[in-house]
């Protein structure tokens, strides 16, 4: 027996996309993307290659400079107060992580609770305790960002995320200048998201993530699309990702040892 | 929110202050004229959002937002007494010495029965709501502006959207709030503080007059509009410092090397706003 083919939950048809400064500043044309429930997708690029606007465009911050966006089925172009029940079904983490620098790893992680739920300090610190003890956060949750390595930053970042219980979530090059230990971390964490974690009810969670580095990524599960010169590219599955003559795709599958 | 604050700041705006020298000063004028009436439409759009988002919001997140009101107003209020108790001290000295040295020095034997009068003019109508407005914005505006451009320039602001958190909620209403009560007390402290220091000074230059005596002048000068037109002055102080800093701080996209020269511009609007009120205030009493 067949079976159903899972909801949309992104939908794009033409979409042009422009930076956070100056929307008419087009990085990507025509961009037709569609990510269905529980789907695990890998937007490779350069540097400047305008994943940062991308995603930053998917996540609502910024409206589309062109074309038709769909949010579970809704036509979007910028979350705003009306959309809140929406915009919170998604989670994005920053790359730089977004922490702020007077508030400590376990009050970030607990903000959006403290303002969705009214809860007070101590309510929230209780809410959170398993999102930061399935991060490896608790050691540290009493300890303000700036007191610590960035790498850690991200993890309270994407604890954070996970607070409201999202059914996306949104990654910026989640592995950008992590070390061996944090992205052997990361990838298996994501991977546990992608199947079904305790901390979401074991509710397997639909994950897009934009990197520079494809080496990490390999799993035949997941998804890959390529942004290259202000175009968006489907790649497909790994087995395609790496058969494909694709030059840039080669070059973020290479170590750089490789390259030289 | 990303849109309510984009519009916030426009394109016309960015042009002019990036456009050539002027040819000419009526161009020059010209460009400068634009720019103020630009400056007033973004600080009274920022004022009526926060304003609304205050009203709107009053019971959304209490527990977050309340104590964030009480840390803001503790700031911009009780954390400056010390700093203002020396002000008062200063300025009590100060005007009764040059009154008295002034008035002795053309003769007027009979000054002590207008030292209460001329305290009340100088410091109550006048200086007392001024100064402390000043003050509150050089130790706490500038913090503020510089605050809020480096979480603007960091993506605080952005971080706060993809959260569903409203940014004028959370970093604008507690620090209007609490500059506004906080310009508000640190007024009432700065005026009881320097009348109080006058007298010690009179006191002290043993010159001849009673607690009584001059509790009598001070009573006999001060009216019923005194009262409202200082609580008037130092709310609408307070408000609009927290604004000007505010909006410089948060409604438009900075880069971090910008935010000092953001923080100068609103330390100096700041102080432009504040003498602007104060003048309307003087036509009120002019009027009544």
């Amino acid at each position: 027996m067949n079976e159903k083919p899972k909801e949309f939950i992104i939908e794009m048809t033409g979409v042009d996309v422009g930076t956070m400064r100056d929307q008419n500043e087009i990085v990507l044309e025509g961009v037709n993307w569609s990510v269905r429930r529980d789907e695990f997708w890998v937007i490779a690029g350069q540097q400047h290659s305008g994943k940062s606007a991308f995603l930053t465009m998917t996540a609502g911050l910024m409206p589309p400079a062109k074309g038709s966006y769909r949010f579970f089925g809704s036509e979007t172009r910028i979350f705003n107060e009306s959309r809140l029940a929406d915009l919170l079904r998604m989670g994005l983490v920053f790359e730089s992580a977004q922490l702020f620098v007077d508030l400590t790893m376990a009050e970030n992680v607990a903000l959006p609770l403290r303002y969705h739920r009214n809860l007070s300090a101590p309510e929230a610190l209780k809410a959170v305790e398993e999102l930061l003890v399935a991060t490896e956060l608790k050691a540290i949750a009493d300890v303000t960002p700036a007191n610590l390595p960035r790498s850690w930053h991200r993890r309270a970042g994407l604890a954070r995320a996970l607070s409201l219980q999202p059914e996306i979530l949104l990654l910026d090059n989640p592995f950008g200048g992590l070390d061996a230990r944090h992205s052997l971390w990361w990838i298996r964490f994501l991977e546990r998201l992608g199947s079904g974690h305790p901390v979401l009810g074991g509710r397997p969670l639909t994950i897009v993530a934009t990197t520079d580095d494809l080496r990490p990524w390999r799993s035949e599960g997941r998804r890959f699309a390529l942004l290259k010169e202000g175009r968006f590219n489907e790649l497909g599955s790994w087995r395609e990702v790496s058969s494909t003559g694709e030059p840039v795709v080669k070059e973020l599958l290479s170590a750089p040892t490789e390259l030289a | 929110m990303q849109g309510k604050l984009a519009r916030m700041f426009h394109v016309e705006k960015r042009w002019l202050q990036h456009a050539p020298l002027p040819r000419s000063y009526s161009n020059y004028f010209g460009r400068k004229l634009f720019l103020l009436f630009l400056t007033v439409h973004g600080l009274g759009a920022f004022a009526l959002i926060s304003l609304g988002v205050i009203l709107r919001k009053w019971h959304v997140a209490p527990n977050l937002i309340r104590p964030l009101i009480f840390k803001e107003t503790a700031r911009a209020g009780i954390k400056l007494l010390p700093m203002f108790i020396f002000v008062a001290l200063a300025l009590g000295f100060l005007t009764i010495g040059q009154v008295m040295t002034s008035l002795t020095h053309y003769g007027a034997a009979g000054a002590i029965q207008y030292l209460g009068s001329i305290m009340v003019i100088v410091i109550v109508r006048e200086l007392g709501p001024l100064l402390a407005a000043v003050l509150v914005l050089a130790r706490v505006g500038t913090a503020n502006v510089i605050e809020l451009g480096n979480a603007r320039a960091l993506g605080d602001v952005e971080a706060l959207e993809t959260m569903g958190v409203d940014p004028v909620h959370y970093l604008v209403v507690p620090r209007v709030i609490g500059m506004t009560v906080g310009v508000f007390s640190l007024t009432v402290y700065l005026i009881l503080g320097t009348l109080a220091a006058g007298y010690l000074f009179a006191f002290l230059q043993e010159v001849p007059l009673t607690p009584s005596q001059y509790y009598t002048q001070l009573a006999d000068s001060l009216t019923s509009l005194d009262f409202a037109v200082v609580a008037a002055k130092s709310l609408s102080f307070g408000f609009f410092i927290a604004i000007v800093t505010c909006y410089h701080g948060l409604a438009q996209p900075l880069r971090l090397e910008e935010v000092s020269r953001v923080a100068v511009r609103a330390v100096s609007q700041g102080i432009i706003v504040c003498v602007f009120i104060d003048a309307l205030f003087i036509v009120l009493y002019l009027v009544t």
